[in-house]
């Protein structure tokens, strides 16, 4: 997981570097400054959900079962809530401010960081759905924390992904 | 390939004999690191094969000037499937093949850690390579443009864009790769936990064979450079089918964000396949020249520095790009420090035969002009690492000439020494001297004739690339001399079948160690039982086997 989460860096910082490379050199269309605001709400939510997946995974490993699902659906909750955000964002930029992937290069480096950002959001929630329906029904106990434990890794890492993408979009980039 | 002739696993010995379709069954299903890695190195010789006759092809073109064997266009294609097959679908399988053969073996595992994302790994590849190929087949796309890609093998943009290359061709050269690279991505997760997780009692890391560091440090640069390649690939998809505008430059995009890209991963790619190179030429020439490897310690520091080096030196492919001066200058150092760790391993390996007793089987020969053929290389490369020089060849067949040296003269020849030495491991069977001496000096010889020539071709201005040539710019008898060199090579490859056949047929039984080597490869059985070692082998020196063949005199009262 750990290599995996390093490769996954890489890919993110190639990104993250086209991004800032093209940093106001949209010919036309609407800036960054115009259109984006921080996403504080957002930022919370994903923020907040990285303590909140740590507490579920001490207390999977204590065998604290109904503490386990209490934490980990808020951390599921926390990370919809993020995505959906990012949905009301989005929507706002695409209707309201015209902005798509071929309006500018803004909106080309913008969609696809963003966007793969997200998209690893999504896989995330998907993974610790499948894991709470695994303990839903009874099938997960403390022997499986190791292996919960890397879905952790995971989502912190998307967490990580996260401050650099709102350093790099929503304070440098305006 | 050959693969239904080679014996079966100790399990099913005694058993009734088996169908073909239940044998087909045990491989396509299989997740055992020997089996896969045989599927890996068979996919990559059929592919060197199609690599290499391709080659070929756009030799027999420039044999005369103005020869209209091969139209541009075919021209063009050809360069691009013969660039992208052997980087992507020879060099990285049978890396990776030789590496999931050996690794598990050398550091007394029974597999490696994931041996389903081991399998997963190999068959992402293997369709990842046919869907390249398909391109031949489908790339008409909706437009009827185009068959196979023909943008180079690093598909320079703007030439990728939609407007220039239509049809779906370069899609298929993006999506093959892509699909590729994540088994590459896997194979090399996998080594990486497999070396630190699965190693043996008593084998700590400074006792690992210095193959096993080295495709660690491969193992690492994978990592590093296939996500940007990745990344860069799907921004390049994005500009193709969703309108995005990072290539484009009429929106104010960058071509050369491209080719800064392409070569951040380009160039660390180029040390994770010839890094493997060094690792069996490290393995084979202690054991011909009956002696220990030549500072082990500075070898494995040498090794982690030109990885650490690798990934700041991508932009001296780009010098004639018009770079800025400060940065020109900090390629050219960067480069240059290359020569340092890559020179101490040349005078380790020298080190290493200095005082040695020699057996020149044919996996040494190998090894031999390997040492001699991978200094020219380096050679060129320090010359074409100063900017003023490059900015006179940059794309002139002297570079052809560089890169072939280093990837055939280092890495194809370690290979062949690679397959020489540890064929017996995997089948139980010698490869005959005779025609293996036959293929080394065939092969030799004729290498020599096609890219030694190919560094005056460059010298007198022929640019690479090009269909053909001028009668009245003195190059034809030097193009001449190129494509007769690969017929020499064409039947040294010949001899090199002849010999796997007439092994799996008829060869000698090998026995455990035929070698009488070092490493712990060569304790088991030949090939290897399913479950690689009875009990897990305890190891106490960097030569386990000597330890166990000399009682009176064990390497680890010396280290």
């Amino acid at each position: 997981m750990a290599c995996l989460i390093f490769t996954e860096s890489a890919f993110f910082s190639i990104f993250l570097v086209a991004y800032l490379f093209y940093t106001g050199k949209s010919a036309a269309g609407p800036q960054p400054a115009e259109v984006l605001d921080l996403p504080v709400l957002a930022t919370i939510c994903l923020l907040s959900s990285s303590g909140t997946i740590a507490v579920a995974l001490r207390a999977l490993a204590a065998d604290r079962m109904a503490r386990f699902l209490v934490a980990f659906g808020i951390t599921i909750a926390l990370g919809l809530a993020f995505l959906g955000f990012t949905a009301q964002e989005w929507q706002r930029l695409i209707y309201v401010d015209g902005l798509t992937l071929r309006t500018n290069l803004f909106g080309t480096t913008f969609y696809s960081l963003v966007g793969f950002h997200a998209a690893h959001v999504l896989l995330g929630v998907l993974m610790m759905t499948t894991v709470a329906i695994l303990a839903l029904s009874g099938r997960l106990s403390s022997a499986h924390a190791p292996r919960v434990e890397l879905v952790g890794w995971y989502w912190h890492f998307v967490d990580v992904v996260w401050l650099a993408v709102l350093t790099v979009v929503y304070v440098l980039g305006r | 390939m050959s693969n239904a002739d080679l014996p079966l696993d100790a399990s099913v010995e005694g058993a009734p004999p088996i169908s073909w379709t239940d044998h087909l069954h045990g491989w396509v299903a299989t997740v055992d690191h020997k089996r896969l890695g045989v599927l890996y190195v068979a996919s990559g010789l059929v592919f060197l094969l199609v690599g290499g006759t391709q080659a070929s092809m756009m030799r027999m073109q420039l044999f005369f000037a103005g020869n209209d064997l091969l139209s541009p266009e075919v021209f063009n294609r050809f360069f691009t499937v013969h660039g992208t097959t052997m980087v992507f679908f020879v060099g990285m399988p049978i890396i990776i093949g030789i590496a999931n053969y050996l690794l598990p073996l050398m550091i007394g595992a029974r597999d490696m850690a994931f041996p389903r994302l081991n399998a997963w790994g190999f068959w992402m590849f293997l369709f990842g390579a046919l869907l390249f190929y398909f391109s031949y087949l489908g790339a008409d796309g909706l437009y009827g443009a185009g068959t196979a890609p023909d943008v180079g093998w690093f598909a320079y943009s703007p030439l990728t864009g939609k407007a220039f290359s239509r049809g779906n061709s370069t899609d298929y050269w993006v999506l093959g790769i892509l699909i590729a690279g994540f088994g590459s991505i896997s194979a090399a997760i996998n080594m990486i936990a497999t070396t630190l997780t699965l190693r043996c009692r008593g084998m700590t890391l400074s006792r690992m064979p210095l193959f096993v560091w080295m495709m660690l440090v491969v193992s690492w640069l994978i990592l590093v450079a296939m996500g940007p390649l990745t990344a860069a690939q799907v921004m390049l998809l994005f500009d193709r089918f969703l309108g995005a505008h990072f290539f484009d430059t009429q929106a104010g995009g960058d071509a050369v964000l491209w080719q800064h890209f392409f070569w951040f991963f380009g160039h660390p790619e180029v040390y994770i396949l010839i890094i493997p190179g060094f690792a069996y030429a490290s393995e084979i020439i202690p054991v011909f020249s009956r002696k220990v490897i030549f500072g082990y310690p500075v070898m494995v520091a040498a090794t982690c520095a030109i990885g650490l080096l690798s990934l700041g030196v991508w932009a001296h492919h780009m010098f004639v790009v018009g770079l800025s001066k400060g940065v020109t200058t900090w390629f050219v150092v960067a480069t240059m420090l290359v020569g340092v760790p890559t020179g101490i391993k040349i005078f380790n390996w020298i080190g290493t035969i200095y005082g040695g007793k020699l057996h020149f089987r044919v996996p040494m020969l190998f090894c031999t002009a390997f040492l001699f053929q991978f200094l020219i290389a380096g050679l060129t490369g320090i010359m074409l690492a100063a900017a003023p020089f490059d900015w006179q060849l940059s794309d002139s067949y002297f570079v052809v000439a560089h890169f072939h040296y280093v990837l055939i003269g280092g890495l194809v020849f370690t290979i062949f020494a690679a397959i020489y030495y540890w064929f017996p491991k995997v089948t139980g069977r010698m490869l005959s001297e005779r025609l293996g001496r036959w293929h080394f000096w065939l092969f030799v010889v004729g290498f020599q004739m096609t890219f030694t020539t190919m560094h005056a071709q460059g010298l007198l201005g022929m640019p690479r690339r090009i269909y053909t040539y001028a009668a009245d710019r003195d190059w034809e008898i030097w193009n001449q001399i190129t494509t007769a060199g690969v017929l020499f090579q064409a039947l040294g490859v010949l001899f090199f079948l002849a010999a796997i056949v007439h092994a799996l047929r008829r060869g000698a039984p090998a026995g455990d160690d035929p070698w009488n080597a070092w490493t712990l490869e060569w304790s088991t059985s030949s090939p290897p039982p399913e479950y690689n070692f009875g009990e897990e082998p305890e190891v106490k020196s960097r030569r386990p086997l000597w330890d166990l063949k000399h009682p009176d005199d064990p390497d680890w009262r010396h280290e």
